[in-house]
């Protein structure tokens, strides 16, 4: 790795109601590139995911060892604060869930929060935001709309620029196309491929053509462990393993 | 399964008319405005002013709603988002349990243990004398009552409040109070609404434990520490005697006729304002 890693797990265990979902995790995601995270359904995925942000916090018997560093900082070390550490990472789940209010609401959401409270910036910061995820021709004569209204698609990427609202460093995707469309897919897509430059992008995904398409880097796990880790030719096309080889070609699913 | 349905419309219809008829005796001397705002109430007189009864049924179930709903919301909070599930497990059972008491029970609750906290303590505080037989006891008996049915309904709608929205709340940096007060709510408010119109439907027709605690006194409560006299408890206290005197009978059936028709107006409109919220954070 050339990058200086952004997240950096250290013997990382998830328990969830007693069974071992994440066995002894132990990565370096590097800062400014697309990183995917695949393997067959259930291997644990979306657990690894939500690791980064706490999100597992609010889930009944879960118990979570080892330690995740993000900018260095241990996010389960007792004194971390958990609005401050998910506010670093823009969470786009797999069908959008816009929030029950209008479309300027859902991207000033998180500004507000935080604090802001003037409109001129909240309307500064939801034209910007709007822009950059390629919605604001089409919704800016409709700001004040139920963002319901909005087609799956625009729903997504109004997601994805209600997460960016609040200024992450990091955007987890947890199959976040998996909903939508073809085009609406490729729409974000592409805005993950350009957003790189600026934030550090995890993905979860079980397309491996997906993958192969916007990725800089693959994990490959399997049954609750990382089997394999690197540049994205490398993991698909020349397979260390051979539980990778057998992934990428079908052989498990 | 039609002719069931077109029945049970029907029925509320002839509910309706009938009552209708039986009441008509009492318009043929009085006209309906003078019903409405006539506040003076002796039968012996041939004098029928319904409007204290009228604000008498207002009043008490303003007063449990008031009392109950913020109480409702609270619980219902934490049952769904703070409780363990084996709290939860034990809690709500025994809430729906409180729903089963029968109401006259209440009403002995009320007298023993209600009634004296607002004479002795609640009353005084506020108010030179109180007998303790208030809008106000009626209105917290009341607020028991219906404590059950909200508790559970509102549970109900703040469970199915998808996961995946309290996270996407969450992850951009809210605190949980922060998500349930500006988005799960939010989300909740028109099964919120729906479980209220339920509840004070429930409480414009209780009579039992209502009568046994407010007074009964046919004048237009001007104060919460004064005593009422709702729609219903005015037909049941009186039933037994209306006979000996002229169009009294009539009388309590257009009591009964008002109650009808307060209810259904009320169900009429919430339902108009109901889709009005639901059309407008539908999703």
């Amino acid at each position: 790795m050339t990058q200086h890693p952004l997240i950096s797990v250290k013997n990382l265990n998830v328990h969830i109601d007693g069974h071992h979902i994440l066995k002894d995790i132990n990565i370096n995601i590097p800062d400014k590139s697309v990183t995917s995270i695949i393997g067959p359904s259930g291997c644990g995925k979306t657990t690894l995911l939500k690791t980064f942000n706490r999100l597992l916090d609010d889930t009944a018997n879960v118990s979570v060892t080892g330690s995740v560093l993000v900018d260095d900082e241990d996010i389960y070390a007792p004194h971390a604060e958990v609005t401050h550490i998910r506010q670093k990472m823009g969470l786009l789940s797999q069908r959008p869930y816009p929030l029950p209010m209008s479309i300027f609401d859902n991207v000033a959401y998180g500004p507000r929060i935080h604090g802001i409270r003037k409109k001129s910036e909240l309307e500064a910061i939801v034209e910007k935001q709007l822009k950059d995820t390629g919605l604001w021709e089409e919704v800016k004569d409709r700001l004040h709309s139920p963002a319901a209204k909005l087609s799956i698609g625009q729903q997504q990427r109004l997601c994805l620029a209600r997460g960016l609202a609040v200024e992450p460093e990091i955007i987890l995707g947890d199959e976040s196309t998996s909903a939508l469309d073809p085009v609406s897919t490729h729409k974000i897509e592409d805005l993950f491929v350009r957003l790189k430059e600026k934030y550090t992008i995890v993905l979860v995904t079980h397309i491996l053509r997906q993958a192969r398409r916007i990725s800089d880097y693959i994990i490959f796990v399997y049954m609750g462990e990382i089997i394999e880790f690197g540049p994205t030719d490398e993991v698909l096309l020349n397979p260390k393993e051979e539980l990778t080889r057998q992934y990428v070609k079908g052989f498990i699913s | 399964m039609l002719v069931l349905a077109i029945a049970s419309m029907s029925f509320v219809l002839l509910i309706g008319i009938g009552l209708y008829w039986r009441a008509s005796p009492l318009f043929e001397t009085h006209s309906l405005w003078s019903l409405f705002s006539g506040s003076e109430w002796s039968p012996a007189s041939g004098k029928f002013g319904f409007y204290p009864f009228i604000m008498g049924t207002l009043w008490v179930t303003f007063i449990a709603v008031v009392v109950a709903l913020p109480l409702c919301l609270l619980t219902a909070i934490y049952l769904t988002e703070y409780a363990k599930s084996s709290v939860r497990k034990v809690i709500l059972p025994l809430v729906n349990i409180l729903a089963g008491i029968p109401p006259v029970i209440y009403g002995v609750w009320g007298i023993f243990f209600v009634v004296p906290i607002v004479r002795e303590y609640v009353g005084p505080a506020f108010t030179e004398y109180s007998s303790g037989y208030t809008v106000l006891t009626g209105g917290v008996v009341l607020a028991v009552m219906i404590f059950p049915i909200l508790v559970s309904i509102v549970s109900e709608v703040l469970r199915t409040i998808p996961k995946e929205l309290k996270d996407a709340s969450l992850s951009l940096g809210a605190t949980k109070w922060e998500t349930i007060k500006k988005v799960v709510l939010k989300r909740a408010l028109p099964g919120v609404f729906a479980a209220t119109v339920l509840a004070i439907s429930r409480a414009f027709g209780e009579t039992v434990a209502v009568l046994m605690v407010c007074g009964n006194v046919p004048l237009a409560p001007g104060s919460v520490f004064d005593g009422g006299y709702p729609l219903p408890a005015l037909i049941a206290n009186n039933f037994g005697e209306m006979m000996s005197i002229p169009l009294y009978d009539a009388a309590l059936m257009f009591a009964a006729l008002l109650l009808f028709v307060i209810i259904f107006l009320f169900n009429w409109g919430s339902r108009i304002i109901l889709n009005r919220i639901e059309h407008k954070y539908s999703s």
